[in-house]
């Protein structure tokens, strides 16, 4: 059996993994973990993530969770072209660095953004104070200004004049942040041909594709969801919300 | 100009880059930050952390943040053991997946919970509601539970049968606490044992040096807070209650 990855192309970091296997064209099984189901939590899947977690990675006996071990990963295995991860020890290192503020600093913001937004009142029937909003936006947009000022500093990519692993996982969760009505693109040029670059290189057939589901509001209304699906998110809503 | 590590002990992740650069001997200058102070503002300091974070390195020209990306660098620069970060593709996938996902769990539920239990009654001139600390204590269990279900199981170190930067990184949060307290791995047998063998790896004498570089660092401590620094924690722990 060949590689097998468990997406949800609504998930953002799953949508990094999609878009990175097929721009690189690795052969994979495409095994769909419908999180408006509550699919994640089921028995089976819990065999290949424990952690409950997309996106998640089988291949043979081997199982792997995390969206940036995972592109680290899918890199080094199909031995894909130096660009995505540089073998250079300082290029590398500046690319974890970025990694790992992204997903610390960047992603929380953009996910409570989204939840706020458009899951709560979903869900709960109810948005939230307006004083909560505009501070995880301020929040967001202070973390917009890191991005452009320490990351990418005017250059065609993240770290350099070639694409990496860096811009795919990045560019998926910003996209996301447009869903809840900010023009964060608009707004900063900067920004707006960064993406061109990574869109252009990606290639917008293969982008539209991934990026189908999480750009039609209805993915994320009741109707798609059912009881056990209801259930997490719900109570994930009111985590946030609290 | 060496190998300079810009590191307030006092912060988990500090320790961790100060642990691995001391046990695999590779020479640095310690520059020693304290957060309290506010000193991460400073200009200088600017020059060589934008985000204006520890830890930090500045080798040469080249200058990085990011505690785990430090300690990959560092690795692979100073062609340390294999078993810290191994080449091989599926035993580093191993040790990436571990420290991906400690970040928003282990660590970052150690680390509100110890925030919550001493700087916040300092900063708010009130304990922490209980209800609060409980759920705290909850998220922590939780990442303890996932920690050893998900990632030790029955293996002598998280990520195989030798140590990786995995159980470096854990080991800084599940440690025995300094000078008494409850140990957050109490009932927890199996995790007990793989610390005993973490311990056992680094070392005794790495062990003591690095409490008492802590024991220094918090005696840097006493003394007026840097105000600026102050309003920013308070605001962080209000956001956080």
């Amino acid at each position: 059996m060949g590689l097998e990855l468990y997406l949800d192309l609504l998930s953002s970091p799953c949508r990094a993994v999609y878009i990175f296997a097929k721009t690189n064209s690795i052969p994979f099984e495409y095994k769909e973990v419908t999180l408006m189901k509550g699919e994640q939590l089921s028995e089976d899947f819990g065999k290949v993530n424990p952690l409950k977690k997309i996106p998640a990675l089988k291949d043979g006996d081997f199982t792997m969770s995390e969206s940036v071990a995972i592109l680290l990963y899918l890199a080094e295995k199909y031995k894909l072209s130096d660009h995505w991860y540089p073998a250079n020890l300082e290029k590398r290192a500046k690319i974890n660095e970025f990694l790992l503020w992204h997903v610390n600093v960047v992603r929380p913001l953009m996910v409570k953004d989204f939840w706020l937004k458009v899951m709560a009142p979903t869900l709960l029937g109810r948005t939230a104070p307006a004083e909560k909003l505009e501070a995880v936006e301020q929040e967001f947009s202070a973390a917009l200004d890191q991005f452009e000022k320490t990351f990418l500093q005017g250059k065609t990519y993240i770290s350099g004049e070639e694409i990496s692993v860096a811009d795919v996982l990045s560019l998926c969760d910003l996209i996301q942040a447009t869903c809840t009505g900010q023009n964060i693109f608009e707004e900063r040029p900067k920004m707006a041909a960064w993406r061109r670059n990574v869109e252009s290189h990606i290639g917008m057939e293969l982008i539209n594709e991934a990026q189908k589901v999480v750009l039609n509001a209805g993915s994320y209304s009741k109707d798609s969801m059912d009881s056990k699906g209801v259930e997490w998110l719900t109570a994930r809503a009111r985590l946030l919300l609290s | 100009m060496g190998l300079e590590l810009y590191l307030d002990l006092m912060s988990p992740p500090c320790r961790w880059v100060y642990m691995f650069a001391k046990k695999n001997n590779i020479p640095f200058e310690h520059k020693q930050m304290v957060l309290a102070k506010g000193e991460q503002h400073s200009e200088a300091f600017a020059k060589v952390n934008q985000l204006k974070k520890v830890p930090a390195l500045k080798d040469g020209d080249f200058t990085l943040a990011e505690s785990t990306a430090i300690l990959v660098y560092l690795a692979q620069k100073h062609k340390t053991a294999d078993h810290w970060y191994p080449s091989d593709l599926q035993k580093r996938a191993r040790v990436d997946e571990f420290l991906a996902w400690q970040h928003t769990t282990l660590t970052m539920n150690n680390g509100r919970l110890m925030m919550m239990k001493t700087m916040a009654p300092m900063l708010l001139g009130h304990p922490v509601p209980a209800e609060k600390v409980d759920a705290a204590v909850q998220e922590l269990n939780m990442s303890l539970k996932q920690m050893e279900e998900k990632f030790l199981q029955d293996k002598t170190f998280l990520t195989g049968e030798e140590i990786s930067l995995a159980d470096l990184v854990a080991f800084t949060t599940a440690a025995q606490p300094l000078g008494g307290g409850p140990d957050i791995l109490e009932g927890r047998p199996k995790l007990i044992a793989w610390r005993q063998h973490v311990e056992a790896e680094i070392g005794e004498e790495l062990i003591n040096e690095m409490n008492q570089v802590m024991e220094k660092a918090k005696a840097m401590l006493g003394g007026p807070v840097d105000p600026a620094m102050k309003e920013m924690m308070k605001a962080y722990l209000q956001k956080m209650l």
